[in-house]
């Protein structure tokens, strides 16, 4: 017994084992299986076995899913901008703005209290706003603004992506401003000292000192459009479709070989934007 | 006219914060091409008069005036003042040359020029070797000269030093205050230097502005102020001296200035306490009436020729002009 203690690489295996452990089970073994999966034959009335490309050549194959990706990144492209402006400058305004810490945190809490709430809730909530005739059409009207109802306010790519926007805009303001807060105020004085000015100072000091900050609310913001099909289903008025609508597509058909492949593209496609992003930024400092 | 070019001039400079005073309206006029350390312990006011001269906190009453230009509600970069902080507080995503060339990069000068004045600057502080480095690629020493080219490149005509020394290791610091003075006898311009340590302030300083409770307790030449004390403050947080009541009122007196002999020949009966050898010296508390103890510093020779043990009772004698009476 004693010499089993004394054992210092078996202490090191167990005291890996149990985080080993929940990695093998929950994310290896899915990952392998749906891998596995996708190389299966299906046809409209089974699932066999097998190992052939058939799923993947339809997938190349079909100009479908050429659309469909590029509606995935125009919809990760333009919420990441509008996220990354709406959370760089409520992080800048709560870091550098508010003087004292009580406050920080105060708002800083206030920004969350939308999350109180589920995705799907506030997702809908913002129907009865953009419809036809929705409060935003009708305020509109009675301003003199517009004299007919806006279509697009609601089913259409711009809901698709306000929705996006209202749900995510959290994971880039509390990276950035973590990172923010972590910014030394002497050096905004040093600055200050050799004559930079506001925007100056944002420029070459805040902004390059923020970018870590910026890129882990990227990566949250990027990985969850991505991934997501029920904002796009419910926001789209199901006109529209992401990769995320595709699978649940084939699974809702029961295909599941296809559904299986089109997840391998995309996590694939996913892994090849974050590595990309992380050549450029060194992220290890907040972690 | 001439010799007030660089002077630097408080007038009744104030800083409040709500209701409480962190500097109380002082006046004081700093000599052109001086040396210069405000010394005191943390919360007198001294680092609040440096960044107000610096233009990093804003004055509640009164003006500062360099060059005969009232400067106190200019931009700090308009001033003609530099400032070296604490923790130097580099630009840690900026190379050692960046870091320097800062300030010229924010004037518009072009990249060419910026990168060869930031590495004259480099070359006066002795670091053209590490010019491509990172700041945290460096250790405290060559972070600070760092932080002092940076300074040094906007041309001021006072730079100003808060606690520069403070996050250095002993020895480091005792080197680093020498390169400073050097620097400062080179350059001509005036320093204003924040420290709480006396014995930095003595090395360093043509003059020594002591404050505590937000007023300034004793400005002089460093001589002075430790030879002569006006408070019982500054005889007490200079050191080295014994804060005696006698019936004239208070005095301070140096203990190395303090002989022992016979009691007859004393002008004070006192009883040793206790004796502590030092090395080049030996400390010897006694006890004199009215339960004050006053301390003998006597070199080692002078102590090992007549030995004193506690218990003894011995006589204390100073020459007059030793003596230096205390108004507060």
């Amino acid at each position: 017994m004693n010499k089993l203690r004394e054992n210092s690489a078996l202490t090191g295996w167990l005291m890996v084992s149990p985080l080993a452990f929940v990695l093998l089970f929950f994310l290896v073994l899915p990952i392998f299986l749906i891998v596995v999966v996708s190389f299966w034959r299906a046809t409209e009335f089974s699932i066999i076995p097998a190992f052939e490309w058939d799923n993947y050549a339809f997938l190349f194959g079909s100009p479908v899913t050429y659309t469909v990706f590029f509606n995935t990144f125009k919809y990760a492209f333009v919420t990441w901008v509008c996220t990354l402006l709406i959370g760089f400058t409520v992080a800048y305004y709560l870091a550098f703005h508010i003087r004292s810490l009580t406050w920080q945190i105060a708002l800083f809490l206030l920004c969350t209290i939308p999350f109180w709430t589920s995705n799907i809730i506030r997702m809908i909530s913002w129907i009865p706003f953009l419809g036809r005739n929705g409060i935003a059409n009708s305020t509109l009207i009675s301003w003199g603004v517009i004299d007919e109802p806006v279509e697009w306010l609601l089913f259409s790519d711009f809901a698709v992506i306000l929705a996006f926007v209202h749900l995510y805009t959290l994971f880039m303001v509390v990276p950035i401003f973590n990172t923010m807060m972590r910014i030394d105020k002497s050096l905004i004085e040093a600055a200050r000292d050799a004559g930079a000015n506001g925007a100056q100072i944002l420029w070459n000091v805040i902004i390059p000192l923020t970018k870590p900050g910026i890129m882990i609310g990227t990566i949250f913001v990027v990985t969850l459009v991505m991934g997501d099909f029920i904002t796009v289903r419910f926001m789209s008025g199901s006109q529209s479709a992401n990769v995320g609508r595709l699978i649940s597509n084939d699974i809702a058909l029961l295909q599941y070989p296809s559904a299986s492949a089109t997840a391998i593209i995309l996590l694939l496609t996913v892994l090849l934007v974050i590595g990309t992003m992380l050549r450029f930024v060194d992220i290890r400092k907040e972690l | 006219m001439n010799a007030s070019i660089q002077d630097l001039e408080l007038v009744s400079v104030t800083k409040r914060y709500g209701a409480t005073v962190a500097v109380d309206a002082i006046n004081h006029h700093f000599r052109p091409s001086s040396y210069t350390c405000l010394l005191g312990p943390s919360g007198c006011g001294k680092s609040s008069t440096l960044r107000m001269i610096a233009g990093h906190e804003s004055v509640s009453d009164g003006a500062i005036l360099l060059a005969g230009r009232d400067i106190s509600h200019l931009a700090p970069a308009k001033r003609g003042t530099a400032m070296m902080f604490q923790n130097y507080a580099l630009f840690p995503h900026l190379s050692v040359t960046d870091n320097v060339a800062f300030s010229l990069k924010m004037k518009g000068v072009d990249a060419a020029t910026r990168r060869a004045q930031a590495l004259e600057m480099l070359s006066l502080v002795d670091l053209t070797d590490l010019a491509d480095r990172l700041p945290d690629q460096l250790s405290g020493g060559q972070q600070q000269r760092v932080a002092l080219a940076r300074a040094l490149i906007t041309r001021p005509q006072v730079l100003l030093l808060d606690e520069p020394l403070s996050a250095l290791d002993p020895f480091l610091r005792i080197r680093m205050r020498g390169e400073l003075r050097k620097l400062q006898k080179e350059l001509g311009i005036s320093f204003v230097h924040v420290t709480h340590g006396q014995d930095e302030a003595l090395a360093l300083a043509d003059e020594i502005i002591v404050m505590n409770n937000a007023v300034i307790e004793q400005a002089g030449a460093a001589r002075d102020v430790f030879n002569a004390p006006k408070t019982r403050f500054v005889a007490q947080f200079m050191g080295g001296h014994n804060v005696i009541a006698l019936p004239e009122g208070q005095f301070a007196v140096r203990t190395d200035a303090v002989d022992i002999t016979s009691i007859e020949n004393g002008m004070l009966e006192a009883v040793v306490k206790a004796v502590e050898y030092q090395g080049t010296h030996v400390s010897l508390s006694a006890r004199i009436a009215g339960d004050q103890e006053v301390t003998a510093l006597l070199t080692d020779t002078a102590f090992f020729s007549n030995p004193h043990h506690p218990g003894d009772r011995i006589g204390l004698h100073w020459d007059a002009n030793n003596l230096h009476q205390l108004t507060a």
